[in-house]
């Protein structure tokens, strides 16, 4: 079973962000970019699904800062092939614009199963996967966490509010949009990484002109101002204790 | 024939058989299995060595931690030196039997004060074996928990009869007039009284048959000798002589050719290992003072090297029997040695100080969890500490440009070192950085260091975890990225001396930085402080009327030999100093060492902070735990909350109270 | 192109979500605005009935068995063939398990322009996003084309979305669905457990913050001394430190306590999404920057590993004396 991985990288949240100069857009100098998180799940639920059935795992991604670190690690952990899309991505790509570049790239690649992350943090046009699927003409299930092969189809498990969750049944070639992988990304040592580096390959394709249509004009950024602000309780913990206790009295829970 | 022509030959084929199954054993275990082992050395420094086995060996100096026993061992172990000539006494005069029935040795046997000693270090040895046989059989103390008891005894009692069949067999001599040094045996000579009443001719046969008593005891036990833990007999000399000289804070890293690390099957330990896991006596001093294992853990020093030696002998024996059966494919981390205990360890380094016989428990602990971590093999905890540790070079995955967060506000500025030269360039460390327990803390050393008039600066933003720990974790890689990061900020410092809080820290910037061959002086803030009050650089304006105890890090006090500095700097406070029981080298550890701070907590067993913390509320009018490691006051603060002593004892950084005194 | 403004209306097994409330809010702004009407689109099988308290002017119904449940296929044949005939200004979806699904893909096949996560529309065609864990806002002006969107819940209460007129009711054809691409097999419940925290008054929820299951004892604790229940966000029931039925949020449970105490928990818009309408929300966190405070009616930077044990205690002796 061929499966492809098309990963990105998006804002670490943990640094602070801030709003560049035209007001428009994130300043590029503060952002760290690390890979979306529910991208490393469905590299994660690709490699488990070849160590169970078999098959070859391909990842790819467009290039940025730390992308072959994390193509390796993914070659680490056992995919096959390594994907890099190099070129003039101008101001970044929208959804639109991956997808239909990732698209021409997997008609070439024909796999049975595309997964990828669900969601990403700075999706504005919508997320990679359904578009991709619609690009490719491909049935996409999204919130993906459980996936089991059965012959030419796939049993996919979507969540649902409540914890309740839909048992779909999908034909192949599809696409999953993945919200967490049956075990959380496993750990790969250093070293492993660097000896990887040695023996795996970056295939890096350049992209052709890239097609930003469908996606929207951002005419303003901006953090939100809290249309209400929280009243802090300072002090000790202690002090900190009993303004609490007085606070559970007024709401008459205590 | 005669009687003695018999007696020869029976001797002689005695004496071939016991020492061919002495020689195969050996030959098996050592030479076939060591073989199979990676290489070890280079062995230098051999004026060390020899000097090592003078004063451990002879002097037996790391048996006496534990006193009486130690005692014991020491005349048993001098009693067997020096009695070992009886026994070749006996063996040439079995031997020459047929010739000469009164054969003695020249020179040893006729030497009169080596009789004497000897006769009383028979004595010496009798009475070290009996207080071995009360401390197995009656006391029976929680170190010999998994040690093969039987063995034990059955050796003691193996000496015992040597030494009473000796004692017999030249009494008998001397009463029968055959002994011409018997005036240099008085006690042999009052065992010989028992005898008086009997005819010569019955003490005749006696004394025969204590000899054969003895010279076959004696060859049953160097036949037993190689097969279990009184093999350190032969082995530890080398296993002392061969031992690491590096520094104990120097984690050495074998590398296979392709680079990788870490030991996933027991041929991938080096051959001088294995000759430690056949050195270990069993004495369970480690496994006495093993805080962790004192806490409930499955982690015993001493069991895992005898599942480690246990597994080294059922391979060797497999392997060479070219056999299938189940002992080659048993997994060494997993099956042989179970995960938990591996990472159950804090490496703070006891029992390697307290093992007399210098076996290694940390460095094959840390070997195997190489190979773990290789193979993705820990909980989600250590997990996520290791992905932030890679991303943004600390634990806590906080941003870097949020690591001199903890300078705001201070007036004048901290010294950016990565810009102006500086005397003393401070490692901050992880947790006196991010911790929001340790702000204040860390803000107070800054103001101590100014007060002081230290030219210092920090690296601000450069600066990574030092990796002490993510290289005790087994994370070797991630170990090697970090140093390789600190090493280019640093190198372009322009600094005299480095100085850390944090004893971790400390430990490897001291001990295994390459510093590309050029290292500068390393110091810790206690020794900082220390010395400067030794200059008159440091006034303290109040004397201090706290009464305290103080807690030696494990990688300050037993790794790097610092116990003094930070005690004569909290006596200048005027603070009045108690001791707790466990202090100074046997300082009980907080257990957030070995990357434990990172890991989840097991159920079902006791938290080292909190028996430390009990330690300390132990001491009548002691008000206040000092501690001289960041890590030491997030864990000991947490104690006292979870103990319930938060009236009872408060837990005070070591700048706390020198900041108090300025 | 109509000034129209449709609206994918979501439900799951005999229920409309409270999404779908909000979109209809959304939609009547903009429609206002650009003087058209509000239009809900109804999928599903013998569910008219669903469409009683729909704040719209009218509803499309399309009914058919392929219909009666999600699954993304259908969904979107049926769909793409409605907005390629009526040419609406604009298509609302949730941005959920089963808007999200769709959206992206109808996008793709008709070339029109999507926008996500969308908080907020105005009557003079502007829109407002949040991405970024709600840390980032992003404002534009609706491109002129019929536009995809994709809502997410807070900026609008539901109730504004709701009529006490039942709109009227058209039946559109649906082609027929040989040969499905997914089908769904069932749905599965997750393992009853002892408590429905949706049911509870006070809930005492967990977050990263706690840091291991160890330290969950002081909140289950304070939760024993006070009377209510532990619940928690997503990263400490991925950990498996407490059952999926007591998570809150997107994937989770919605919950409307009278009082909820957010211990260590940052505030991103998926936990936000399931107790975002608590009557009073107080947040403990140690981030002063966290947005939970954006959403709390008190709060403190205090670390809650101090406070919650001195909280327990205070609240023992006010209520044992």
């Amino acid at each position: 079973m061929k499966i492809a991985v098309p990963i990105k990288f998006v804002p670490d949240l943990v640094e602070e962000l801030n709003i560049d100069s035209s007001g428009a857009a994130l300043d590029a100098s503060w952002l760290r970019l690390i890979i979306n998180e529910f991208d490393d799940h469905a590299i994660e639920q690709a490699i488990l699904l070849k160590e169970r059935s078999g098959g070859e795992v391909t990842v790819m991604a467009a290039e940025a800062e730390g992308v072959d670190d994390i193509l390796f690690a993914a070659a680490a952990k056992g995919a096959d092939r390594l994907i890099k899309l190099t070129g003039d991505l101008g101001s970044g790509l929208n959804g639109h614009a991956s997808a239909r570049m990732l698209a021409s790239l997997l008609k070439e690649i024909q796999p049975d199963l595309i997964l990828t992350g669900v969601q990403a943090n700075n999706d504005l046009d919508g997320a990679v996967g359904p578009l991709l699927a619609g690009y490719l003409g491909m049935p996409y299930v999204g919130y993906v966490a459980g996936v089991t092969v059965a012959g030419e189809k796939v049993v996919a498990h979507k969540e649902y509010p409540g914890g309740i969750i839909a048992e779909m049944e999908v034909k192949l070639p599809c696409v999953l949009g993945i919200q967490a992988a049956e075990q959380p990304p496993r750990y790969v040592a250093y070293s492993k990484i660097r000896q990887i580096m040695n023996t795996a390959k970056i295939e890096e394709r350049a992209i052709p002109n890239v097609d930003s249509s469908g996606a929207v004009t951002v005419s303003r950024m901006f953090k939100p101002e809290a249309s209400q602000r929280a009243t802090i309780f300072e002090g000790s913990s202690e002090e900190v204790a009993g303004q609490m206790v007085g606070i559970f009295k007024e709401l008459g829970v205590l | 024939m005669s009687y003695e022509t018999i007696k020869s030959i029976i001797v002689l084929l005695a004496l071939l058989t016991t020492v061919g199954i002495f020689l195969r054993y050996a030959y098996r275990l050592l030479w076939v299995n060591l073989r199979r082992g990676q290489s070890s050395g280079p062995f230098e420094r051999w004026g060390e060595r020899v000097k090592g086995l003078i004063v451990y060996v002879g002097a037996q100096l790391r048996l006496f931690r534990f006193r009486l026993p130690g005692t014991a061992h020491f005349f048993i172990f001098w009693g067997f030196l020096l009695l070992s000539l009886t026994i070749l006494q006996a063996i040439t005069e079995g031997l020459l039997a047929f010739a000469n029935p009164h054969y003695v040795l020249p020179i040893i046997g006729t030497f009169g004060p080596l009789a004497l000693v000897q006769d009383f270090f028979a004595l010496f040895v009798i009475t070290g074996v009996s207080y071995g046989l009360y401390l197995r059989l009656i006391v029976n103390p929680d170190r010999y928990r998994g040690s093969h008891r039987g063995q034990g005894v059955k050796v003691l009692t193996f000496i015992l009869t040597i030494m009473l069949s000796l004692l017999v067999m030249n009494g008998l001599r001397i009463n029968l007039d055959q002994d011409r040094l018997h005036a240099w045996r008085p006690i042999s000579t009052l065992m010989g009284r028992l005898f008086a009443g009997l005819t010569p001719g019955a003490q005749g046969i006696i004394e025969e048959v204590a000899y054969w008593i003895h010279l076959g005891v004696v060859l049953m036990f160097l036949t037993e000798l190689p097969q279990g833990k009184h093999f350190h007999i032969v082995t530890s000399i080398p296993n002392i002589l061969l031992r690491d000289l590096e520094p104990r804070g120097r984690l050495p890293v074998t590398k296979t050719s392709d680079g990788s690390v870490g030991v996933g099957k027991m041929e991938q330990f080096r051959w001088k290992q294995m000759l430690d896991f056949y050195t270990c006596s069993e004495c369970g001093r480690c496994q006495e003072m093993c805080p962790t294992c004192r806490a409930g853990a499955p982690l015993s020093p001493k069991l895992l090297i005898m599942d480690l030696r246990r597994n080294l002998e059922e391979r060797g024996a497999a392997l060479s029997a070219k056999s299938s059966d189940g002992v080659l494919s048993k997994s060494l981390t997993g099956e042989v040695i179970t995960e938990d205990a591996l990472w159950s360890c804090t490496t703070c380094y006891t029992c390697d100080q307290e093992c007399p016989l210098f076996i290694e428990h940390v460095n094959p602990i840390v070997e195997m969890r190489r190979y773990l971590v290789l193979e993705g093999r820990m909980d989600k905890m250590l997990q996520e500490a290791l992905a932030n540790l890679g991303r943004y070079g600390n634990s806590l995955g906080q941003s870097e440009r949020m690591r001199a967060k903890w300078t705001q506000g201070l007036q004048p500025s901290v010294k950016d070192a990565r810009r102006e030269p500086v005397e003393y360039l401070w490692f901050v460390g992880d947790y006196a950085s991010y911790s929001p327990t340790l702000t204040d803390v860390t803000r107070k050393t800054a103001e101590v260091f100014q007060r002081a008039g230290l030219n210092f600066g920090i690296m601000y933003d450069a600066e990574r975890n030092a990796g002490n720990d993510v290289r005790r974790v087994g994370e070797e890689g991630l170990y090697e990225m970090l140093a390789d990061k600190n090493m280019q900020a640093l190198s372009k410092c322009k600094f005299e001396t480095v100085i850390t809080t944090d004893p971790h820290t400390y430990n490897t910037l001291k001990n295994e930085y390459s510093w590309n061959g050029n290292r500068p002086n390393i110091m810790h803030y206690t020794e900082l402080l220390d010395q400067l009050i030794a200059k008159g650089q440091l006034k303290f304006s109040k004397r201090l009327d706290h009464r305290i105890t103080y807690h030696d890090p494990c990688y300050l006090g037993r790794y790097n030999g610092v116990y003094d500095a930070p005690r004569r700097v909290l006596r200048a406070t005027g603070c009045e100093l108690t001791e707790m029981t466990r202090h100074g080298d046997r300082a009980f550890c907080c257990g957030a060492g070995g990357g434990r701070i990172w890991m989840e907590e097991k159920p079902g067993r006791e938290r080292l902070s909190e028996m430390r913390i009990r330690d300390a509320a132990a001491l009548k009018g002691v008000e206040s735990l000092v501690v001289a490691c960041p890590k030491d006051v997030t864990m000991f603060k947490d104690a006292v909350k979870t103990t319930d002593n938060e009236s009872r004892l408060q837990v005070k950084d070591f700048i706390e109270l020198v900041h108090e005194a300025m | 192109m109509s000034q129209d403004v449709f609206v994918v209306i979501e439900h799951l097994r005999g229920q409309v979500a409270d999404i779908s409330y909000v979109m209809l809010a959304a939609a009547r702004q903009l429609a206002q605005g650009i003087g058209g009407n509000v239009t809900a689109v109804l999928l599903g099988r013998s569910a008219q009935g669903l469409a009683k308290d729909l704040a719209s002017d009218r509803v499309l119904y399309a009914d058919h068995s392929a219909l009666a449940e999600f699954t993304s296929d259908a969904y979107q044949i049926t769909l793409a063939k409605l907005i390629g005939d009526e040419s609406p200004r604009a298509v609302l979806f949730g941005h959920t398990t089963i808007g999200a699904d769709i959206a992206g893909g109808l996008s793709a096949r008709l070339s029109l322009p999507l926008i996500s996560s969308c908080r907020t529309l105005s009557g003079d065609g502007k829109f407002v996003c949040q991405i970024c864990g709600g840390k980032i806002m992003a404002e534009g002006d609706l491109p002129d084309a019929t536009t995809l969107i994709t809502m997410v819940p807070g900026g609008y209460k539901a109730e504004q979305g709701q009529s006490t007129q039942p709109p009227a009711i058209t039946t559109i054809e649906t082609k027929s669905f040989d040969d499905p691409c997914i089908t769904l097999k069932q749905y599965i419940e997750p393992e009853a457990g002892d408590v429905d925290i949706a049911k509870e008054p006070l809930l005492i929820s967990v977050g990263r913050g706690i840091q291991n299951k160890d330290n969950i004892e002081i909140a289950n604790e304070l939760a024993a001394a006070m009377g209510g229940q532990v619940c928690a966000s997503r990263p400490v029931v991925d950990q498996g430190w407490l059952p999926t039925t007591r998570l809150v949020g997107k994937s989770g449970k919605r919950v409307k306590p009278k009082v909820y105490l957010a211990l260590g928990i940052s505030g991103a818009p998926e936990h936000v999404e399931g107790m975002g309408e608590s009557d009073t929300i107080i947040a403990v966190n140690t981030d002063p920057n966290a947005p939970i405070f954006n959403v709390a009616k008190y709060g403190t930077t205090v670390d809650l590993l101090d406070l919650v044990p001195q909280l327990t205690e205070k609240i023992k002796q006010v209520k044992g004396g």
